[in-house]
């Protein structure tokens, strides 16, 4: 009874849908989006499931890959070039910065490659586009997440006890994730339109990396000039990092609040752009 | 309340020529502003819509309605803007002007299979590609089993799809767009895939949908299907609507028009011959069913010769679903005056695995090349068919028989094979 009476509620009042050609910038329509978080989700367990199938050693590439570049840095970087590194053992100072800059890269390529990907399905199907490059965003958590554990391991290893700092840790989680959001919604609606994108990731991502205090601390970066070094975004989440999780060095204040304003900026921007090519995407791509 | 569930207004869809076919890359555009700085600028501008000739509108100035629990077929030739038609209601593109006005949930199957992932299982990607039709976990958890039982693969539910045949993918692919129980339901093309009795299940399952009130739009070029299904038609052409009434008047009237011009596109136009219809000869349709009557098949294709050809090519293709070309043959010293005339081919036995099939002909005559999809397509239907899961793979149909005998007929064989242990030597 009261079935029927909500079926027939229901069939009253039919949402009414208007298609006409896209307007405006940021008219993104956030509820929609909310509504797709079931999508979301699957979108993210088909990349985690699908990500390791047929290779040999599986998820354990989520280690190897930020622990073998470790051994490389702390070599080179520490033990031959004496890199400064806040008093820390090389392997944790590297370590650390290596757990979200890997994360970085790996979500900026997914998402990147991951609209025209699912050219199959953006064709076919009407879902908000968002969720692809948000998708691609999060399934890299995963990975985060073992390397994660690997760290933890470490810092057992050497006896190295984070301080109260490490409260503020999940902020600067979100913030990296924030960082490869911004950058990805960019470069996945640019790559949707221009394929020459995706030459252009191996460099960025090469770029970037020596423009972050990845190999070497930011206090190498004069006083007065660490402002301008926080435009890079992943400055401030990288220090933030190494000092949330091992409490040595300071923390990063003007690099952190320059970098804070820089990926608001980029998500914005990141946001308006996405939605404004979401449109034409699917006669493009 | 109306019932009015479409309400489609003065609709127009413009693509850059090419635009569908290859993405850009920077270097075409920095190209495209040196040879012509304006024309950067002035290809954002939605004004000059006519005589631009790097644009063509897919779709213009159309407008209609839609009213609650109408089954409504649209037909047209390919190209002639019904794809794009469906794919802006389903909102996969913007229109360029124009709008709509849709009531209630919509469903698009605009492709079999979207959003499937070869190396998922199954079950993994019912809830996947249910997921991307718009479907909730809670509503695929409730559907599931009925959706499996429909596509008849509950032994393979657990298997990756990339071992599945065409037709098991194609029949789960189906079964979860059927069951996402949309008010309405846009249907491009998709039931001229499969076997014949999983189309009439496919058949039967919108019917069963229509008759539940909702409201279908469904592209197909097999009119047998329109005649089935819809009460009225949309005849699109050009971009435009050509007619729109009750379905059988239209599918006849397009028929007619198909058959006295042939299915030819602008540039085959030119050309010195047109073709038209096709039938198999003991059927007179378009079907061809492997279980009845002698083995010899006669294909009888019409056609209209326009200016007189000399020592021309006759060339022929037989393509499966998948665009294989499954056979072809090419007859020289085409000598062919004006006027009508009939191709009637004639094969021993057509041993093909039942599927659809498209016949393409080209012609030549001196220089120029005309070329021909034939309508309708080929369908091979057998109910006899073996292949009930689709697992067969292959083109040939051949006549077979497998005995099997008891007892080694060849111990050697067997133990090269490894089925015995070999004999002496180092054992």
């Amino acid at each position: 009874m009261t079935n029927a009476l909500a079926e027939q509620a229901v069939q009253v009042e039919p949402p009414v849908l208007r298609i006409a050609p896209p307007h405006g910038w940021l008219d993104i329509d956030f509820k929609e989006l909310w509504a797709a978080r079931e999508l979301l989700y699957f979108f993210v367990w088909r990349d985690i499931k699908v990500r390791y199938k047929q290779t040999a050693i599986g998820a354990a590439w989520a280690v190897i890959q930020p622990f073998m570049t470790m051994v490389v840095f702390s070599l080179f970087f520490g033990k031959l070039a004496k890199m400064p590194s806040h008093g820390l053992p090389y392997p944790i100072f590297y370590y650390s910065a290596l757990l979200p800059w890997m994360y970085f890269a790996g979500a900026l390529q997914n998402a990147t490659a991951v609209v025209v990907e699912q050219q199959q399905v953006i064709t076919k199907v009407y879902f908000p586009r968002l969720v692809l490059p948000l998708s691609a965003v999060v399934s890299g958590l995963l990975d985060f997440g073992i390397s994660f554990v690997v760290f933890l391991g470490m810092m057992a290893y050497y006896r190295i006890m984070p301080g109260l700092a490490i409260l503020l840790f999940p902020c600067f989680l979100l913030l990296a994730v924030a960082t490869a959001l911004g950058v990805g919604l960019w470069l996945s609606a640019l790559n949707a339109i221009y394929r020459d994108v995706r030459y252009v990731i191996p460099f960025l991502v090469q770029f970037w990396l020596f423009a972050s205090p990845v190999a070497y601390p930011s206090s190498l970066v004069p006083e007065r000039w660490r402002w301008l070094y926080g435009l890079n975004p992943m400055a401030g989440v990288i220090e933030g990092f190494r000092w949330a999780l091992t409490g040595h060095g300071q923390p990063p204040n003007i690099l952190l609040a320059v970098s804070t304003a820089m990926v608001l900026l980029l998500v914005g921007g990141g946001l308006a752009y996405f939605h404004k090519m979401e449109g034409t995407i699917a006669d493009v791509v | 309340m109306s019932d009015i569930v479409i309400h489609v207004e003065n609709l127009g869809k413009r693509y850059r020529i090419g635009e569908r076919e290859r993405y850009l890359a920077l270097r075409d555009i920095l190209a495209r502003a040196a040879s012509a700085p304006a024309r950067l600028f002035r290809a954002r501008k939605p004004s000059s819509p006519n005589g631009d000739p790097t644009h063509i509108w897919a779709l213009q100035d159309v407008s209609f309605e839609v009213r609650q629990g109408e089954v409504v077929g649209i037909i047209g030739r390919n190209g002639a803007g019904k794809t794009t038609l469906l794919k802006i209601l389903a909102r996969v593109t913007y229109p360029t002007k124009g709008f709509a006005e849709v009531r209630g949930r919509l469903g698009s199957l605009l492709e079999v299979g979207t959003g499937f992932h070869p190396e998922l299982t199954g079950r993994e990607n019912v809830f996947l590609s249910g997921a991307i039709l718009g479907m909730s976990k809670a509503e695929i958890l409730r559907k599931f089993d009925e959706i499996v039982a429909f596509a008849e693969v509950e032994k393979f539910i657990d298997t990756p799809v990339k071992h599945y045949s065409v037709g098991m993918r194609m029949r789960l692919a189906f079964a979860v767009a059927a069951h996402l129980e949309p008010e309405i339901l846009l249907v491009d093309e998709v039931l001229s895939v499969g076997d014949l009795e999983f189309q009439k299940k496919c058949l039967g399952k919108m019917g069963k949908v229509a008759e539940g009130g909702r409201t279908i739009l469904f592209v197909s070029h097999q009119m047998n299907q329109i005649r089935r299904l819809c009460k009225r038609a949309l005849w699109i052409d050009a971009g435009g609507i050509r007619a729109d009434g009750p379905a059988k008047l239209l599918v006849n009237q397009y028929e007619a028009a198909s058959l006295a011009q042939g299915e030819v596109s602008a540039a085959q136009a030119r050309g010195s011959i047109t073709f038209g219809r096709w039938q198999v000869e003991a059927s007179g349709t378009n079907v061809l069913d492997l279980d009845q009557g002698p083995d010899g098949v006669v294909i009888r294709i019409q056609a209209r010769v326009i200016e007189p050809i000399r020592k021309g090519k006759y060339f022929i293709h037989l393509k499966d679903a998948n665009n294989n070309i499954v056979w072809s043959h090419l007859h020289y010293d085409l000598k062919l005056d004006p006027g009508p005339v009939t191709f009637v081919q004639e094969f021993a036995s057509l041993p093909l695995v039942p599927g659809v099939y498209t016949w393409e002909v080209r012609v030549n005559n001196g220089h120029i090349w005309s070329e021909f999809m034939l309508a309708p397509e080929f369908s091979i239907v057998s109910r006899t068919d073996s292949n009930v899961y689709g697992h067969l793979k292959g083109f040939l149909n051949l006549p077979f028989k497998l005995r099997l005998q008891a007892g080694s007929a060849d111990e050697d064989l067997q133990r090269m094979t490894g089925l015995i242990p070999p004999r002496g030597r180092n054992a």
